[in-house]
């Protein structure tokens, strides 16, 4: 018997696409790589979903993606963290279109099921035609696996995977690091840029770890900054690294000075946060604390990148979210100090305007980059994306591979953790 | 209604948009009181500009780096510059204080660069201080009907 309906087959399996120093060009292309992706990697390990400080009461909740499925992270009654798929038990509406806020119960505005905030189907309206057939505790909002780890929350559809701990391994202690910009206050989420480009995820993920393009891509960035600042961002050619540490995830050290935000506090006062430093000396903050605090503004000297959607990057999260083949949504989230002085607030949110978000100095550009990817990436179709460089000097480390700042590393690390998934 | 005022002011931000359109910066910045300020907020219900997030709060520095970005040919997005048009109406003056008029307005406009065409709309807010004849710019308030959403990078200013 001959087949009616044509088998789907990909010409050559996820596996032959990537290789040690290259990946083919159609993983940025192919229509069922995106689909296969969505299964394989973003509904098969742990998504970064939210920090902590976005649904900091009670009843707060924030509503967001897991690829492409919506859901809603939201703290219940007893401070527990819940990932809910956003999708009524009874005929499948979203029960939440709001981006944030805090409620004590999911209502669906279809027929009225309500749910409470662990997810729990609490009430149906005119139950009786159920007669006893309905089984509230069989229909709550479908709950998925949550852990945190400092503040970072991460969702899996996977029970059977490993603990998030064992899944960031040594990328936890980046983290760690990460976090001291909170300069001993609560690091806190204080709004997001969102914006789009045509162009697939990948190439954002590359892009954290790509000291590289910064010189080229962000020269009109480095035109608007102040001498001092210049020389800081004059990293390609200094003693940074990136580094793979595992299961995807890779660090890109571009000022290693500013690795641990708390040593060297008695380095000189960067010119540009003279003022700053003044003005929270006239608050009578004491001036190790000052030291502390002006340091912790500028962000930490590196780019974390954890596969596969969320990186701490110098002061923000960023965050991708796929959206098809050729299409991406991008977070940048600003990071203030949870209670922490209101004008060193104002300087990270100044900071963060002048180089994120669609009006940046920075974004826009890196944007166009990335469009261009896409669209050359049409030209040729037996092409292959070069991910070579920094590969001579590549070294072994204690927790991976290391080698220099502008190397290769991290884009090669992140697609042997893409070849893993997509081969499982 | 004091119509004579509603024309003043309109004139005056019709002036302001065809320089923007037109690429007349130098004459554009000059439009701007010293201490005037630029924003674009997210949250179409914030007024605490300063504490927040914004797409834009620009100061009189930011404000010439933003000029020099646009025609300084080094950077990606901006270079080729976008082609703007940009219609405003729906002009309401809110009030006047000291010698500042707060007036409303509707901008719509249209964006083209490469091979794209597109579409912002927007509530402008202008605080006008009385400079003599004329005014100065004392904040420029632009919330985007969409400023929650996802917006694509924008190389100009708006
Ligand atoms: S779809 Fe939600 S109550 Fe009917
Ligand atoms: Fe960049």
């Amino acid at each position: 018997m001959t087949n009616l309906i044509e088998t789907v087959n990909l010409a050559s399996s996820p596996a032959d696409l990537v290789l040690h120093d290259r990946v083919h060009t159609s993983l940025y292309t192919d229509a069922r790589l995106f689909d296969e992706e969505l299964e394989k990697v973003f509904y098969s390990t742990w998504i970064w979903v939210a920090h902590a400080s976005e649904i900091p009461d009670n009843g707060s909740y924030k509503s967001t993606y897991i690829g492409k499925q919506p859901v809603i992270v939201v703290r219940d009654r007893k401070k527990d963290v819940h990932v809910l798929l956003n999708r009524c038990r009874h005929r499948g509406a979203t029960v939440c279109e709001h981006k944030k806020g805090k409620t004590n119960s999911f209502v669906c505005p279809y027929h009225g099921w309500s749910y409470a905030l662990d997810g729990s189907l609490r009430g149906v309206p005119h139950p009786e035609s159920y007669a006893d057939c309905l089984d509230k505790g069989e229909l709550p909002l479908v709950s998925l696996r949550v852990e945190q780890y400092n503040g970072m929350i991460f969702a899996t559809f996977k029970d059977d995977i490993e603990p998030l701990v064992d899944f960031l391994g040594p990328a936890k202690k980046w983290i760690d690091l990460f976090m001291k910009q909170g300069a001993g206050y609560g690091v806190k989420v204080s709004g997001e840029h969102r914006f789009r480009f045509p162009g697939n995820w990948k190439i954002q993920l590359e892009n954290t770890t790509d000291a590289y393009h910064f010189p080229l891509v962000h020269k009109s960035f480095l035109s608007s900054v102040d001498e001092q600042t210049l020389e800081l961002f004059d990293f390609v050619k200094g003693p940074g690294y990136v580094e793979d540490l595992g299961n995807g995830h890779s660090v890109m050290v571009m000022i290693p000075d500013l690795v641990d935000l708390e040593a060297n506090l008695d380095l000189p006062i960067p010119e540009r946060f003279e003022a700053l430093a003044d003005e929270l000396r006239a608050e009578g903050i004491e001036e190790e604390q000052v030291r502390r605090i002006v340091r912790a503004v500028g962000g930490s000297g590196f780019n974390l990148n954890l596969f596969p959607n969320v990186a701490c990057s110098m002061a923000f999260f960023r965050v991708l979210q796929p959206v098809s083949v050729n299409e991406t949504e991008i977070h940048h989230a600003v990071i203030t100090m949870d209670g922490g002085p209101a004008v060193a607030n104002r300087y990270r949110l100044r900071l963060h305007e002048h180089f994120q978000g669609p009006m940046g100095f920075g974004t826009p550009d890196d944007s166009e980059a990335w469009e261009r990817v896409q669209k050359g990436a049409q030209a040729g179709t037996d092409l292959w994306i070069m991910l070579n460089r920094g590969l001579p000097g590549e070294k072994e480390s204690e927790d991976g591979l290391i080698s220099d700042v502008s190397a290769e590393t991290g884009m090669r690390a992140a697609y042997q953790q893409w070849k893993k998934m997509m081969s499982a | 209604m004091n119509l004579e005022l509603l024309n003043h002011v309109s004139a005056f931000i019709w002036q302001e948009a065809d320089m923007l359109d037109h690429g007349d910066f130098d004459a554009w910045l000059a439009l701007w009181a010293e201490k005037g300020t630029y924003i674009i907020p997210i949250d179409p219900n914030e007024t605490d500009f300063e504490n927040t997030l914004n797409y834009a709060y620009d100061d009189h520095h930011m404000r010439k780096l933003r000029v020099q970005r646009l025609i300084g040919g080094e950077s990606i997005s901006t270079s080729p510059r976008a082609r703007t048009v940009r219609a405003l109406s729906r002009f309401r003056v809110l009030g006047e204080e000291d010698g500042v008029v707060t007036v409303r307005c509707a901008q719509n406009l249209r964006e083209f660069r490469k091979d794209v065409l597109k579409h912002y709309t927007a509530d402008i807010t202008f605080q006008l201080k009385r400079e003599g004849e004329c005014f100065k710019i004392q904040r420029k308030l632009i919330q985007l009907i969409n400023s929650t959403d996802t917006l694509a990078g924008i190389g100009y200013i708006l």
